[in-house]
């Protein structure tokens, strides 16, 4: 195999110096010869062939065949001889050969092709990292730079605040220290105060004796006349009974202004206690109902009919005593109770406004959507059902108008409804006509009873008119003459107001005819009830013999 | 009644004329009137001689001689017939009767500047003792003088006592170094003490409420303490800032109303008034739009008795109001709410506060500033009165006449009377 070496290469074109370097130093190398095919760019066709023909020429074709079996044989590929030993080619295996070495070198190249792929990303993932190693150190020292100073202004905090305390314990043993001497400079001035004292009293004791020893006639009193006490009671003399009646005063000033106090507080507690149930009543209305949530019922209810049980209890007790301890106690408990009660209810309805507001879903929103759909689902099914019976009765109206019927029938439909209000018309209208002639009657019989009643009333009146003039004749003449001539006039214009009483009812009936009998029969009636009442009025003075007043107050009826 | 010199004028309140004219035998110091309005009483201290004067009777005269022992004070029993008058030196009280041939003696009275408390119903009197260094009180009944109880106190130095307007509790307080006051029953025990702080100057007013229920403590730390009558404890607290923030108060500010829009009315010769007028400066009160901030005075720190702290607490009669002064803001009066328990209203004015006084029968406070205004407040509102005198008239203090119609304006000459017209109804 060595033979190779002395074989001459030519030139070649530049681009393939490299080919010729390890041509040149050719080894019987596997890889050597791999670098060759790592190393070779894609050379042109003519540089190929002329590198090739460089390889075997005419006269070392068998060389170079012999040359290429070993290769090939060694590669493990089968020989391109012959069987024979004679030097002739298997072409076939020449031709398998060549594919096998072609694929090869696609397999090679392709490899190589991956093979620096991944060399390249390797390289670009190395320049990667060591940007971000670069980085990384960066932030390392900056942050090791950062502790450093945090450390350092730690330090100096640290120290501020040792100087702080030991300022501050410095002042308050400074503060310690003067609040002593304050102590002890007021004991030294107390002690002083006293010896001075002490000395001012004992002049104080001479001077009294020397005044009082002096006998000074100077110190009286001088008075012209001594005047009486202000509440003009007489001096007492001072005994032990009066020691005792100032203590009795002294001590019933004492317990009236005591019981004042206790009164006071007595209405000021009632009022307060009473404000207390009824903010306790309160309260209890304010909770929710207790039945409906069976989770809090277990934990309410007892305490429900505890506290009902308080009220009916504290209600009775107050009846009684009104300053027990342990009903003040219970009260007061049992209001607490209630108010904490209070306050989980309003948490609660808080905690709910804010999930609400919050848009989270809670159980109790997802129950009420879903409610909601159904009722809406169930609305719109009522709806379509309504709307359907619409369609089918607007159709069958349809077919109803539409429908060619005979004339007749509708005639007769026709006839039917109209017979039938027919038909009750004409029973209103024989209600009616009885009606009318009712109170026909009865108009009849009250403009009897009226005419009838003017008559009586007249004749009543002359009589009394009779009668009256019978009693002034009786009187003196003086007065006779004046009543004669008042009272036919009075008389005059009673039986005038009957008459037109009388007319006006009598007038009124042929109006109301037409509009309603019902409203006619109501005037009459007051007419009637007006006319008794003046009667009535007029019968009255009449008893009384006093004709004055009767003129009058018939007067007054007619107005 | 009013004292010249030494002579003693007796005027009727709605004439002012001259009803009696009396003499004394030396420059009278001070004058007092009985309860019942019968008598007057003059007491000249350097002579130490007291001369009570009749009304009903002009020629009636008594003088009572205190001789050697010397006169300090002098004052009217509740019942209008007893003098009690206090020797020099506070050596004894002498109670000299005008009824009765008696004289009474009360030892060792104390030298402070409420030693002697009368019950607003008369029945009682409390006297502040000193004995071997110790306080006590004794408490007597005024009818015969008789000594129902005597009890000492846990003070340091008794500084004045006070009787609840209820007669059933006597509040003692400490002096200014020690804040300490003491309540008393009326058998003498103690219901209970209340301090609020200790080391700093204490209490330097004390005010009850008409219905007995608060006790107003004003102290040396600008502030207010009410105590309730139920378990003598503090129910509030309130301070006197010289920032006015709460938005509900209202602020009255006096503001001076320029003279010169007045000029134009002047006519020749000029009336008395306008005269006084041109002189003296017209004011008005200005509703001021809260925060305000009020002149704050800080006193020496070295001198004894400073100007500071609440110098005046006054309950109005309705038991609605307490008015009260912060000497450090001089200018001011501010009036609280008792029924709100808060800061009602603040009048400043534009000179110091010289003292004020509640309308004894309905809540009008009459304040004076020492110039010659006088200044009236009501929960209607406020005004300000110039008193029409010629010259100057320095109102240093004003008192009401009992029916809340009138009152007396003094200065240091003069004084003059102030009617207030009543609101027809």
């Amino acid at each position: 195999m060595g033979d190779w070496k002395t074989i001459t290469v030519p030139v070649l074109s530049s681009d393939s110096k490299n080919i010729f370097q390890y041509t040149s130093e050719k080894r019987l190398s596997s890889p050597r010869m791999n670098s060759q095919v790592l190393c070779l760019p894609l050379p042109s066709s003519k540089s190929m062939h002329s590198f090739f023909s460089a390889f075997c020429t005419e006269e070392n074709f068998e060389q170079s065949i012999s040359y290429l079996n070993r290769e090939l044989t060694t590669l493990g590929f089968p020989s391109i001889y012959a069987e024979s030993k004679g030097k002739e080619l298997n072409l076939i295996s020449v031709i398998n050969c060549m594919n096998e070495l072609l694929v090869l070198h696609h397999k090679n190249l392709r490899a190589q092709e991956e093979v620096e792929m991944q060399h390249l990303k390797l390289g670009s993932d190395m320049d990667h990292l060591k940007n971000c190693y670069a980085k990384v150190k960066e932030q390392l020292e900056l942050s090791r730079r950062e502790i450093v100073g945090l450390q350092e202004r730690d330090r100096q905090l640290q120290s501020k605040n040792r100087n702080l305390h030991q300022l501050l314990k410095n002042e308050k043993d400074e503060v310690q220290k003067l609040q002593n001497i304050i102590s002890s400079r007021a004991t030294q001035y107390n002690h002083d105060m006293k010896r001075k004292e002490r000395e001012y009293n004992k002049l104080k004791e001479r001077l009294h004796q020397l005044v009082m020893n002096k006998k000074d006639k100077k110190i009286a009193m001088d008075v012209l006349n001594y005047v009486g006490r202000a509440d003009g009671k007489r001096g007492a003399w001072r005994t032990n009974k009066t020691e005792a009646r100032n203590e009795e005063e002294m001590y019933k000033a004492l317990l009236s202004d005591y019981e004042q106090c206790q009164k006071q507080l007595l209405v000021e507690n009632a009022e307060l206690k009473k404000v207390l149930q009824q903010m306790k009543k309160e309260i209890i209305s304010l909770l929710p109902p207790q039945k409906q949530k069976p989770k809090e019922g277990s934990e309410d209810g007892p305490v429900l009919s505890d506290l009902e049980d308080d009220i009916g209890e504290l209600n009775k007790e107050n009846m009684w005593e009104l300053s027990c301890e342990t009903v003040r106690e219970q009260l007061t408990n049992s209001i607490r109770k209630q108010w904490r009660m209070l306050k989980h209810h309003v948490e609660k309805l808080d905690n709910q406004v804010s999930r609400v507001h919050s848009g989270t879903l809670n159980e109790k929103d997802v129950i009420s959507r879903e409610d909601h759909e159904l009722e809406t689902e169930k609305l719109e099914l009522e709806i379509q059902q309504c709307k359907e019976i619409i369609k089918t009765q607007q159709q069958l109206l349809q077919q109803q108008l539409m429908s060619p019927c005979d004339d007749d029938t509708t005639l007769l439909l026709q006839d039917c409804y109209l017979l039938e209000e027919r038909e009750r018309l004409q029973e209103e209208w024989r209600l009616f006509q009885e009606q009318k002639k009712n109170f026909e009657k009865e108009r009849k019989s009250f403009t009897e009873a009226a005419i009838r009643l003017g008559l009586e009333r007249k004749a009543f009146e002359e009589d009394r008119g009779v009668w009256l003039k019978q009693q002034f004749l009786s009187m003196s003449t003086d007065y006779k003459h004046s009543e004669n001539v008042t009272t036919p006039s009075a008389f005059l214009e009673s039986s005038d107001q009957g008459n037109r009483l009388v007319k006006s009812t009598s007038q009124r009936k042929p109006r109301c005819v037409f509009s309603d009998p019902v409203p006619a029969e109501a005037c009459q009636a007051s007419h009637y009830i007006t006319c008794n009442s003046s009667s009535a009025v007029s019968i009255k003075p009449a008893g009384e013999s006093n004709p004055n007043q009767w003129v009058e107050s018939d007067k007054e009826e007619t107005e | 009644a009013s004292c010249v010199q030494y002579r003693l004028v007796v005027r009727d309140v709605s004439t002012l004329q001259i009803l009696q004219l009396y003499t004394c035998l030396d420059q009278i110091q001070y004058i007092e009137w009985s309860s019942d309005s019968l008598f007057i009483l003059c007491a000249m201290y350097k002579r130490g001689i007291v001369q009570v004067w009749s009304l009903e009777q002009p020629d009636w005269h008594c003088k009572i001689d205190e001789g050697s022992a010397g006169l300090v004070a002098s004052c009217w029993s509740p019942d209008g017939r007893h003098i009690l008058n206090t020797t020099e030196f506070h050596l004894r009280i002498t109670v000299w009767s005008l009824c009765m041939k008696s004289v009474s003696y009360i030892k060792y009275p104390k030298a402070c500047q409420q030693g002697i408390a009368f019950t607003k119903d008369g029945r009682y009197m409390a006297v502040a003792e000193r004995r071997d260094c110790k306080d006590f009180i004794s408490i007597f009944v005024c009818s015969d003088w008789q000594l129902l109880r005597h009890f000492d106190t846990e003070t340091q130095d008794l500084f004045g006592i006070e009787w609840a307007p209820n007669g059933c509790v006597l509040a003692a307080w400490d002096t200014c170094l020690e804040y300490k006051m003491l309540l008393y029953s009326l058998d003498g025990r103690l219901l209970s003490t209340y301090q609020a702080y200790e080391w700093s100057l204490g209490i330097k007013s004390v005010a009850w409420s008409p219905s007995s229920q608060f006790l107003a403590i004003g102290s040396y730390d600008e502030k207010v303490r009410i105590l309730n009558h139920v378990t003598w404890k503090k129910i509030i607290e309130f301070e006197h800032l010289a920032a006015v923030a709460n938005s509900k108060t209202i602020v009255y500010k006096e503001v001076e109303k320029s003279p010169s829009a007045e000029t134009e009315r002047l006519s020749f010769p000029p009336a008395r008034a306008l005269a006084s007028s041109l002189f003296s400066t017209q004011s008005k009160y200005e509703v001021s739009q809260v925060p305000v901030s009020l002149q704050y005075i800080k006193p020496a720190a070295d001198r004894a008795n400073p100007k500071m702290g609440i110098g005046m607490v006054a309950f109005s009669p309705d038991n609605c109001f307490l008015a009260t002064k912060n000497d450090n803001i001089p200018n001011a009066v501010w009036i609280w709410d008792i029924q709100k328990l808060k800061l009602f209203v603040v009048l400043e004015q534009l000179c110091a506060v010289q003292s004020f006084q509640w309308d004894p029968r309905q809540p009008r406070l009459a304040v004076c500033t020492g110039n010659s205004k006088v200044y009236l407040w009501s929960p209607a509102g406020c005004i300000s009165v110039q008193v029409p005198v010629e010259g100057d008239f320095q109102i240093v203090a004003l008192s009401w006449h009992p029916t809340g119609d009138s009152m007396v304006l003094l200065s240091k000459d003069n004084f003059c009377v102030c009617y207030l017209e009543r609101e027809e109804v």
